[in-house]
Order: structure tokens, then sequence, then C-alpha cells
């Protein structure tokens, strides 16, 4: 090595500069090379960073329409949007979601049921960047705590929402149904375009059938936001068309005195106009809070409703099918009358049983010792069991079956009534079908009494009594009275697809009619004591709905019998006579009989109407003259 | 050894111009002039970049007044004091780069602190950006230069050493600076060109090693990203994608300070560190930009001057490879912003905000200011 060696110094320097020299020409190609790149950026692709850059912070965001208000006829709200403020999570923008919720947990109260709500959507299927709520109506210092804390909480947002919620909650379950978050299958059927912005869909009742009306049409609003999502300012907006607001043919307090009538007890009463069929009341008892599932019912909460015995969530007046009993004689009546089975005159001898062939089983009569002689009026008012398993014999199944089915029996025939069943109709060919039977003769004079195979809700009921009300003319069951704004409902609503039921002799509608009246008029008339005191003439017949069948030799005792064993009432009923306001079918599960419990509440109903509520019930000044005429 | 700095003391010749206060604070007023531009201009594109905080600006406002400090302390010093106390720098630094393999602090997944007790926490690898230079100028300069094939492989194994400590961190941009450094070093002693031709041949050769054996996931997927941002836009290729946007969007006069949307709406990551320089585009354009460069390259200029006039080799390498490192700073950061480099943490010297960088790179400067205001008076 050379160490001590003298150095060339300015040979050194020579070298360095040289070195120097080569790596400023490299300096000045490199940042030459950088102010290139700048110029190519800034200068040439200008255009496209300036467009990308604008994209970046305008988005095109959806603004949900506020849904259409439900009104009852007089104007009375039943289903509004109240804001709600929640907080929100969007698990996109969180960092850590288990920290972010215990810290969301410190400032408010998060219960144990809104994080499993909040568990279970977290875990559906959505759209990305969708914001998950994990709490409902927080109060204002709730909402200042959480503003206070916003910097630590990305992706976590107080947002004012529209929640739709219904004042008279309970009452108009099952009538109004309600909205829900969408679920995973709504999200397949919807339109994407205008329910980007929409969280809630109906879930049942009007809110399902009318949500196309309800829901209304999206607006959109171009808004600058930041990386975070967060909106600084919107720059142009397209305000939504908010849905329509629908005006229903229920009445309020119809409802509430149906509701009230029933209250403690579990059944159903509809009550229809016969001159629109407009439903005035729909009641299903118990009925439940339907705000609660608006936002996402708790699963206890759920649980609760689903277990109960009185089952609450389910909506009698369109899904109880129950075997109609008695209440279906003026129906077979008419069938009997027109098919030329009996006559007005024809008259049997009732020994308080029936027997298709000497010795063979006996069919009761409620009335052990029977009615003695029978023609159809008496038949009707005393409800007469063994003159109806004769005409029923003698009608025979295929008869009875085509006439029914004129009634409505067997079919859903609503318009706008979302959900309701259509009962079951026997008929030879489904008894084969479902049963793999033949029908048998016996099955007819079960038929005959509203036993057996047959099965109605109570709208069905109310429709096919509103059908002798209106002596033949069809009306539909509808809840649709106006959608606000339009003058008409064509829209909207479903054609009416029922023809008239005409009969060989028309006045056979009279005749049945006065039947009826006779049921409520006639001293032993079964609904005698329930229309006592009445300023009006009503038409009505009872019905028993047995919950098990008795033996043939058994004796009824209620008493014997639990509470939840005993026979459903039953009683249908129009009223005035001459010209129906008001057609009602109603029932009372375990009731006992229909006379005794099912009567009174429909009498209630009419007395409400025709006397105080309905438009023209100051014309209970002068009501029809109730008639002593009594009809043996 | 005792030759030249005899040779050193000697010389005194009259050449020299008057002394001026600047010579007095061994000061250089045009790199002192050039820093304060870059500095305060930097100030004013931080604030807006750090989402208009005061606070952020009044912090790093003292930082830059702590490194001026520090670069003031280093320009007091004697070139002389670096050469002699720089090889016992380094061998501290290489135990301290092991120590903060054994005993560090980390964050991120990379250990890059060391808290000795009784020390204020510091960065080894920082401070190995000046000591290890100097000591492979030590090293060179006790040799005849050009340095021959032994000098030149014991140079780079100087380099070498703590290069590969620092990667063990993992901190691949520190290690690249501190490499580049030492080489810079080794190629001012005159190194020869074959030989660069050759080690540059080898090193193509051997990144696919690099590539399958050496770097970390993180690493290759910022290559990758580099490559084609759009294979990961709202991930890694983020933040290319939204720098060159906002780059882009300025166009030539910009936006105007404190209009940029992309930084301003929260869309540029990094805005005040690292990514800075898109803040800068954004706002000031292509205008803003072409001034940038312009001071970034006088005061390159203005440094290999030093450099060229410095008086003895160990100077000579040390200013030179410092200016470098320097340069290798804006062109990394800047091509990495732009979308040419892939992304390493390196920032914009003396304009991001951050501390560590700005003191070592203002103790550089000292250094430099150190060597031209040292000069023995002989004529050049």
């Amino acid at each position: 090595m050379p160490w001590g060696e003298f150095k060339d110094t300015a040979a050194e320097r020579r070298l360095f500069q040289r070195r120097a020299l080569v790596m400023l020409v490299l300096v000045i190609l490199a940042l030459g090379g950088l102010l290139g790149r700048m110029y190519q950026l800034q200068i040439v692709e200008h255009e496209t960073y300036t467009t990308l850059s604008d994209k970046n912070r305008v988005q095109v965001q959806s603004v949900a329409p506020p849904r259409g208000l439900i009104y009852d006829r007089n104007g009375e709200l039943l289903a509004e949007n109240r804001p709600v403020f929640s907080v929100t999570i969007v698990p996109e923008r969180v960092d850590g979601m288990d920290d972010t919720l215990s810290r969301l947990q410190s400032i408010i109260d998060v219960s144990e049921d809104d994080l499993q709500r909040f568990d279970r959507r977290l875990h559906e299927p959505r759209r990305p960047y969708q914001e998950i709520p994990l709490r409902y109506d927080l109060t204002e210092k709730e909402i200042a705590q959480l503003a206070v804390r916003r910097q630590d909480l990305p992706g976590v947002e107080v947002r004012a929402e529209l929640v739709r919620y219904y004042p008279h909650s309970v009452l108009t379950s099952h009538v109004l149904g309600y909205v829900g978050r969408i679920n995973r299958e709504e999200l397949q059927s919807i339109d994407p375009v205008n329910y980007s912005g929409t969280n809630y869909i109906g879930k049942s009742g009007i809110e399902k059938f009318y949500e196309e009306s309800l829901h209304g049409k999206v607006g959109y609003q171009h808004v600058e936001t930041n990386a975070r999502g967060r909106i600084l300012r919107v720059l142009e907006r397209q305000n939504p068309v908010p849905g329509d607001d629908l005006r229903l043919t229920l009445d309020l307090r119809m409802q509430k005195k149906a509701y009230e009538l029933l209250d403690g007890r579990r059944g159903a009463i509809v009550a229809i106009e016969p001159k629109t069929g407009g439903i005035l009341a729909l009641a299903s008892v118990p009925g439940f809070d339907t705000n609660k599932f608006v936002t996402g019912i708790s699963v206890d909460d759920y649980r609760e409703l689903r277990e109960s015995l009185d089952k609450p969530l389910f909506n009698r007046a369109l899904r109880g099918q129950y075997p109609p009993g008695s209440t279906l004689k003026p129906m077979l009546a008419v069938a009997a009358l027109d098919s030329g089975a009996v006559t007005r005159n024809t008259r049997i001898w009732d020994p308080g049983y029936f027997q298709l062939n000497d010795g063979g089983r006996r069919y009761r009569d409620w009335k052990r010792w029977g009615h003695g002689w029978v023609d159809l009026r008496k038949a009707i008012a005393e409800s007469c069991d063994t003159y109806f398993y004769t005409a029923a014999v003698d009608m025979g199944v295929d008869t009875m079956s085509s006439y029914l089915s004129r009634f409505g029996f067997g079919e859903n025939a609503t318009l706008d009534v979302y959900g309701a069943l259509s009962g079951l109709l026997p008929s030879r060919e489904w008894k084969q079908a479902n049963r793999n039977q033949p029908w048998y003769p016996g099955d007819s004079v079960n038929l005959g009494i509203g036993q057996g195979f047959m099965l109605a809700t109570p709208l069905q009921l109310a429709t096919a009594t509103a059908l002798i009300a209106n002596r033949g003319k069809w009306v539909e069951p509808r809840l649709l009275m106006q959608v606000t704004g339009d003058d008409t409902t064509d829209e909207v609503l479903p054609p009416t697809t029922h023809e008239p039921l005409k009969l060989k002799r028309p006045e056979d509608w009279e005749y049945v009619v006065e039947s009826m009246a006779a049921v409520m008029e006639s001293v032993h008339g079964t609904g005698h004591r329930a229309a006592q005191g009445a300023s009006y003439r009503m038409a009505g017949k009872s019905g028993t709905a047995q919950v098990y069948s008795l033996e043939e030799n058994e004796e009824y005792n209620a008493d014997e019998i639990r509470e939840r064993l005993r026979d459903h009432a039953l009683f249908i009923g129009f009223a005035p006579v001459k010209d129906p306001k008001i057609v009602v079918a109603a029932i009372v599960e375990n009731g006992g009989s229909g006379s005794g419990t099912a009567a009174p509440v429909v009498r209630a109903m009419f007395d409400a109407w025709l006397l105080k509520y309905s438009k023209d019930a100051p014309a209970s000044h002068n009501p029809e003259p109730a008639s002593a005429e009594e009809t043996h | 050894m005792g030759l030249k700095s005899t040779t050193d003391g000697l010389d005194r010749g009259p050449l020299e111009r008057r002394p001026s206060v600047w010579s007095a604070l061994h000061l250089d007023p045009i790199l002192l002039l050039l820093l304060a531009i870059l500095i305060t201009g930097g100030l004013f594109v931080l604030y807006s970049g750090a989402d208009q905080s005061l606070d952020m600006v009044k912090a790093q406002g003292i930082r830059m007044g702590i490194a001026l400090v520090v670069m003031l302390v280093f320009a007091q010093l004697d070139p002389s004091v670096f050469r002699r106390w720089s090889p016992w720098l380094y061998l501290v630094g290489v135990l301290a780069l092991i120590a903060v393999l054994v005993v560090g602090i980390g964050a991120k997944g990379a250990q890059r602190w060391l808290a000795l007790p009784g020390l204020p926490r510091f960065q080894p690898s920082e401070i190995m950006k000046l000591v290890v230079p100097m000591t492979a100028a030590w090293y060179l300069s006790r040799h005849y230069l050009p340095p021959r094939l032994p000098q030149v492989a014991a140079g780079l194994a100087i380099v070498l050493l703590p290069m590969g400590l620092i990667i063990e961190q993992p901190d691949l941009g520190t290690s690249l600076l501190v490499g580049l450094a030492g080489m810079f070093v080794v190629f001012f002693a005159g190194m020869s060109w074959k030989l660069i031709a050759t080690i540059i041949g080898m090193a193509s050769v051997s990144a696919p090693v690099l590539w399958f054996f050496v770097m970390r996931d993180y690493q290759k997927q910022r290559v990758l990203t580099l490559l084609d941002p759009q294979s990961d836009p709202l991930g890694a290729g983020w933040n290319i994608i939204q720098s060159k946007t906002a780059i882009g969007s300025g166009g030539l006069e910009g936006k105007g300070w404190l209009m940029g949307t992309q930084s301003h709406l929260e869309f540029l990551p990094e805005s005040h560190t690292d990514f800075i320089v898109a803040v800068l585009a954004e706002e000031f354009g292509f205008i803003g930009m072409a001034l940038l460069l312009t001071v970034y390259f006088l005061i390159i200029l203005r440094c290999l001057y030093i450099a060229a006039t410095a008086q003895d080799s160990f100077s000579r390498l040390v200013a030179g490879a410092l200016t470098l490192t320097f340069f290798i700073y804006v062109f990394v950061n800047i091509g990495m912003v732009s979308g040419l480099l892939p992304v390493v943490g390196v920032p914009l010297p003396l304009v991001s905000y951050g501390g560590t960088s700005s003191v070592t790179l203002m103790a550089a400067f000292g250094v430099l200011m150190s060597i031209h205001t040292h000069r023995r008076m002989i004529s050049a």
C-alpha cells in the first residue's frame, strides 16, 4: 500500500471534477425528465386528470322519495313518516369493527338487541358502502356527543331518516301491515335504480299491496364529497317524486269500535259498505305494535309475538279459515230456492235429527227435540239443521258447490286486500284429488250446515253476505278509496271480475233477506235478543263452528270443555234491511254460540255505523220501522 | 496522511476574498438563500397540504429552526473533525444498527428506532446517511485516487455492511439512500468505469434474486402496483392514481393555493408528508413545479460547485456524495409521486412534514458549508 507516498492532488481534483461533470449531466437529465413528466401529466394529459378529479369529488347520490301517507276515509292519519336520528356504520370505512362498536358503546347506549340486529345485517348481502343502522331514535344529547367524537369514529354517521310511524299501530296492524328494511329476496325483485336510496319496503297489508304507489320516484343530487364520502355541499339536485297518499275506505272509529268489541278475546270483525265493497273495519284481535317491525324487531320481542297462544301476528280476518257453520245457510237457501230443490212452501217435519236412510247415522239438529214443522224461513230464523240436511241432500254437492262459488267462496275475491286466503270450497273433484275418496252423501249433509270440509274466512263471509244485501250485485271488498290528487282509482285498483248473481226468480232475494231479518225479529230467531231495541231493521244469521266434532251421542257441555276448545261463535248480518249500508261478519274464537256471543258484536257495529259514524247517521231520525212481522 | 495535512496547513494563498460576516459565521450565503426560499415556500405548501393546520406549520417551522441550528453547528466544525471522527462514528453506528435489530422499537412491522436509557429516541439509520459516506471518503482518501480494486472492494464493504443491516429492519428506502451515498463516494473517488459497468451488470442479473429472496411482499406489491395501478384501485394503487390525478388536474397554472380539491377533499393520501409535491403540483400547476425543480437544481449546482472547489479529497468526496444524495431524495420522491418509481418512503427534502430527515439534510448542508468556508487560502 502506498502509505506516505506523495499524492497528486491536482490529478485527484481533475478526476473528481470530471466525475462531477458526469453527475451534473445526469442530474440535469433526471430533473429534465421530471419536468418532462410534469409536462406530460399537467399539460398533455391535463384534460383526462381534470375529469378524474371531478369524478372523484362529485358523486351522484340518490335521494329517497318520502313515502306516501295513508289516511282513513275521514282523513285521519294512519301512517306517517317521522324523522328519526339513527347512528349508522359503513363497514367499508371503519377501521376495526369491534373497536368502533366498543367506542360507540362508551358514548351512547347500545343494547344487546341492537348489537344482534346489527350483526345480522352485517352478514346479510347488501350494496357496497351501504350504511347499516346500529341504533335508532337518538336523543339530542347523544347526537351532540357523537358529533364531538366524530373524528375518532371513521365510518360512523348520524343520519336523519324518515321512518314510517303508525299512530294507531295495534288497531290498524292487520289492515295497513307495515314496512321493514329491504331483505335479501326483495333486493332481487325491486328496481335497483328507483330503490337506490330506499331502505324500507312494504312487507304486508296495504303497505305491501300499494308499495309501488306509496314509494314514489327516486331523486338525485350531485354532491361534492371527500374521500371518506362525507358530503361537503350539494351541487345540483333533482327532487324525488313523493309517493302517493292513499285514502282508505276504512273508518278509524269503526276500526276502533271493532277492536274494543273483541278486546280481551280472540276474533275478527269485517265490516263492508255493501254499495262499494269498501271495507269499513277489518279487525283481527289481538293485534300487535307494527312500529316495532319498522326498524327491525328484536329477537325476543318477535319470539314473544310468535309464541303467544293468542297468535297476534295471525290475521284472522283474512287468513283465519273457519268452518262457516250455520252462517252458510242463507247462501244455501238461495241455492236451494234457485235450483228448485225447495220452494218457499216446502215444509218438513224435524224430529231433532236427520237420517239418510232408516237405521243409518243420525245427523242431529242443535235442538234435540226438533223444530217440528219447518219451512225455509223458519229454518233460517231458527237455524234448523234438519231442514238444511234435507235440502243439501236434495241439491247434491255439485249444485251447492257451484252456487257457493258464485258467492266468492273458495277464491280470493278481494281487490286490494293483501294476503287474503281463499278458504276451502269442497267439491266432488276436490275430494277425489285431495282425499282420494268419492263424495259421500254424508259429506253433503255436513256441507248443508256449513260443517265438514268447508272453510271460509271472515272476509269471505262478509263478501257473501254483501251479495245477499245487494240482492245479487257483486262488490269485491276493497280498501282503497282514493289516491290523493287523482279522481279515479282505476290506475292502481285491479278491475272487478265478478258477474252479478241473477236468480230465476229475483224475488227470491227478498225472501232470503226477509228470512234473515226474521233471525233478528221473530221471537224464536237466533238473533232476537241481540236485535232488541233497534231503531232500524237488520238481517243476520248466527253460526257456530265446531273446534272439534262431537260423537253421535256425546253431550255438549261448554263448562267441561276447556276454554280454548269451545266452539267459535260466528255471526253475519247487514242493516238496514231495505237499503243496506253496512255488512258485518264477526267471529269470536271459542266464544261458544254465535247467537249469544257474536250477534251482539255485530249489532254494536251496526249501531256504531248507522247511528253514529256514517255520513248520513242523522238518518237515524227516520229509521225503517222495526217490523213485528213474525215469520214462522 | 501527515504529508497531506502539512500541505493543507502551509498553503495559504493570496486569492481569498475579504473576510465577510458570512465567512465569519462559516455560512455560504447563496446556498443559504436557496434553502430559505425552499423552506419558506415549503411551509406554505404544507399549510395547504396539512388541511390548513397552523399547528402543524408551526411545528414544522420549529423543526426547521432546529435543523438550521444543527446546520450552523456543523458549519463551524472543520472538515478535518469530520474526517477524524467518522470511523469511530461508523463503528458506533453499526453497533447501534445491530442494537436496533435486537432491541429496537418499531411501527408498522419495521424496527427503526432505538431508545437507549438517558438518550432521546433516535433512528441510527438516519445518522448513517452522513456517517457512511464520510467513512468511505475517509478510507478512500487515505489512498491514491483513483482507488485500486482492493480499496474499491473495502470501500464498498464499508457501504454494504450498514446497508444490509438497514434492509433487515426492514427499511428499503433508507438503506438505498445510505447505500447510494456511500456508492457516490466510491464513484467520485474514481472507481473505474469498467468496474462500474460490471457491478451494474451483476446487479441487473441479481435483480431476480432480490425479487425472490430479499424483497418483502409489501415491497414487491409496491413495484407491481407501480406497473399497473389500476390492478388495485382502492388498495395500494389508490395513492398513485390519486397523486397523478392531483398533479394532472393542476394544469399549467394550478387550481390556486388552498384550492386543490384532491388534497383538501382527502382523496390524496399523505398529502402533508411523502405526497406533498402533488399538493404543490395541483395548486401551482406546471409553473410551480418548474420553479420547484429550478430551486432544487440551483441548490445541487451550488453544492457541486462547493464540492468541485473543495481543497482535499475527503472534502470533495463527502461534498459530492451528500449533494447527490440530496438529488436522489428529490428524484425518488417526485418520481414516486408522479408514478415513475415505486412508492418508497422518501420525503420531499425540506418540504415534507417530518423532523428527522430535515435535520439530517440540514446537517449535510452544514457539512457542505463547513467544507466551503474552511478552505485554506490556496489557488484553486
